[in-house]
């Protein structure tokens, strides 16, 4: 059986998988992080979306083998090992940025992806636009565009701490 | 998925190798077609084999008066090149507007270019700009290329290398996408090169195709105004739950005067 050797969340692995294996299939059934969900399995939702080599991408339309050699990041890589969440989950957690939460982790991943590659800042309408890969089924987009909007400011340093949800009403 | 056999070539030489010598052979770019495709088992391939070591296949590059663009290239690659963008402004805007932020981080244009699916953006651009499209044997006029609904004239273990597009004086593009799955319901790319005006239209039709009657009219005069009038036959054009043939004409020529407009 092919092997793949790749690095999630800081940690190199090497895998036997069978070629047709996806990314997300080792992610979660070989390595056990089940935080990348699969929604959709058509590449549409977004659900299973996590960083490669710094880009965001949809680990149900990858196979596994062609993230040979790659860094990859899920959701359970971006706490520190103290529990400090990611400004972009807590941003999440403050502005209750998720209902049922099973688009969470894509949601996060996709938007901290969104928000590093626009270092001059996103305005409301470039984040609804730049999440156009994800999909809400609860609908509560609203608070996932505010909460992006909060964690962009403290991301590029304008801010050293998140503004309180209530404030931004 | 059923399994296959996985290839990783590192030269075109080597991957055109595996796919002449197996005609169940598929080879795979990004694979945000391809893998949907192998998931619904509607594709069977013994092989698979893998571009993305190829090296050669990779990069944007200015030559002449031309934009060279490896068929490996990312449409992320292709929106964010500050030599397209200088160029070709409409290329780039073409390219940032595909899929979503994650297909675009994945998906090629040589995937693209060589799927020839009646719904994807970059067809028109290629047709419309008079593209070039190098192969591993040769070299193909865009008016040769694209023959029918996923038909191109790429033969078996022929492989896409790299699309050369002239540099216009004028180019644009608009599309109206289906609002849930946000597919081009009919798009238009124009452009003006060398004074002269080539219209191509996608999305509408079975397969990309000239729009001969707006290149006509945006040859005596390059104005919105001048393709307004432009009546597209419903003939041919698509027609399902979406929408009918009349409409996607009607759209055609709403496309083509937004592009007019967006190119200046």
């Amino acid at each position: 059986m092919p092997q793949v050797t790749l690095t999630v969340n800081g940690k190199t692995h090497t895998v036997e998988v069978e070629a047709r294996t996806l990314l997300v299939e080792l992610l979660r059934e070989k390595l056990r992080l089940t935080g990348t969900h699969v929604g959709c399995d058509t590449s549409q939702c977004g659900a299973c979306v996590v960083q490669m080599n710094g880009d965001s991408v949809k680990s149900c339309t990858t196979l596994a083998l062609q993230a040979q050699g790659a860094s990859v990041t899920t959701i359970e890589g971006l706490a520190k090992a103290d529990g400090t969440l990611h400004p972009m989950q807590e941003a999440f957690r403050e502005y209750h940025a998720l209902q049922c939460g099973f688009c969470t982790p894509g949601m996060v991943m996709s938007a901290i992806d969104l928000v590093e590659k626009h270092p001059a800042g996103l305005t409301e309408h470039e984040i609804r636009e730049g999440l156009e890969g994800n999909l809400c089924r609860c609908t509560g987009y609203h608070n996932i565009v505010k909460a992006i909007g909060a964690a962009q400011e403290v991301m590029h340093g304008r801010s050293a701490t998140l503004a309180p949800a209530h404030a931004a009403e | 998925m059923y399994d296959f056999e996985y290839h990783k070539p590192t030269s075109v030489a080597d991957a055109v190798k595996i796919l002449s010598a197996d005609s169940d052979a598929r080879p795979i770019s990004g694979g945000q077609t391809l893998l949907p495709a192998l998931k619904h088992r509607l594709n069977k391939p013994t092989s698979v084999v893998d571009l993305s070591g190829i090296a050669e296949l990779k990069g944007i590059k200015r030559d002449g008066d031309k934009i060279v663009i490896g068929a490996m290239t990312r449409h992320a690659d292709v929106a964010n090149s500050a030599e397209v963008k200088a160029a070709i402004p409409a290329l780039a805007q073409l390219a940032g507007s595909i899929g979503d932020n994650q297909v675009r981080n994945r998906g090629t244009i040589g995937g693209s270019v060589s799927n020839n699916d009646p719904a994807a953006d970059y067809p028109s651009a290629v047709l419309a700009l008079n593209a070039t499209i190098v192969t591993s044997k040769r070299r193909i006029a865009a008016d040769d290329f694209f023959q029918g609904m996923f038909t191109t004239a790429l033969d078996a273990g022929e492989l896409l290398v790299a699309v050369e597009f002239p540099v216009p004086e004028k180019a644009g593009y608009a599309k109206m996408k289906n609002p849930a799955s946000r597919y081009v319901m009919a798009g238009a790319f124009v452009a003006k090169t060398g004074g002269q005006v080539r219209v191509a239209i996608n999305g509408a039709a079975a397969c990309v195709f000239r729009q001969a009657e707006m290149e006509k009219a945006l040859a005596a005069s390059w104005s919105p105004a001048a393709v307004a009038g432009v009546v597209q036959p419903a003939d041919d054009m698509n027609s399902d739950i979406h929408g009918s043939a009349e409409y996607r004409a009607h759209l055609v020529t709403v496309m083509a005067k937004r592009a007019v407009a967006a190119a200046g």
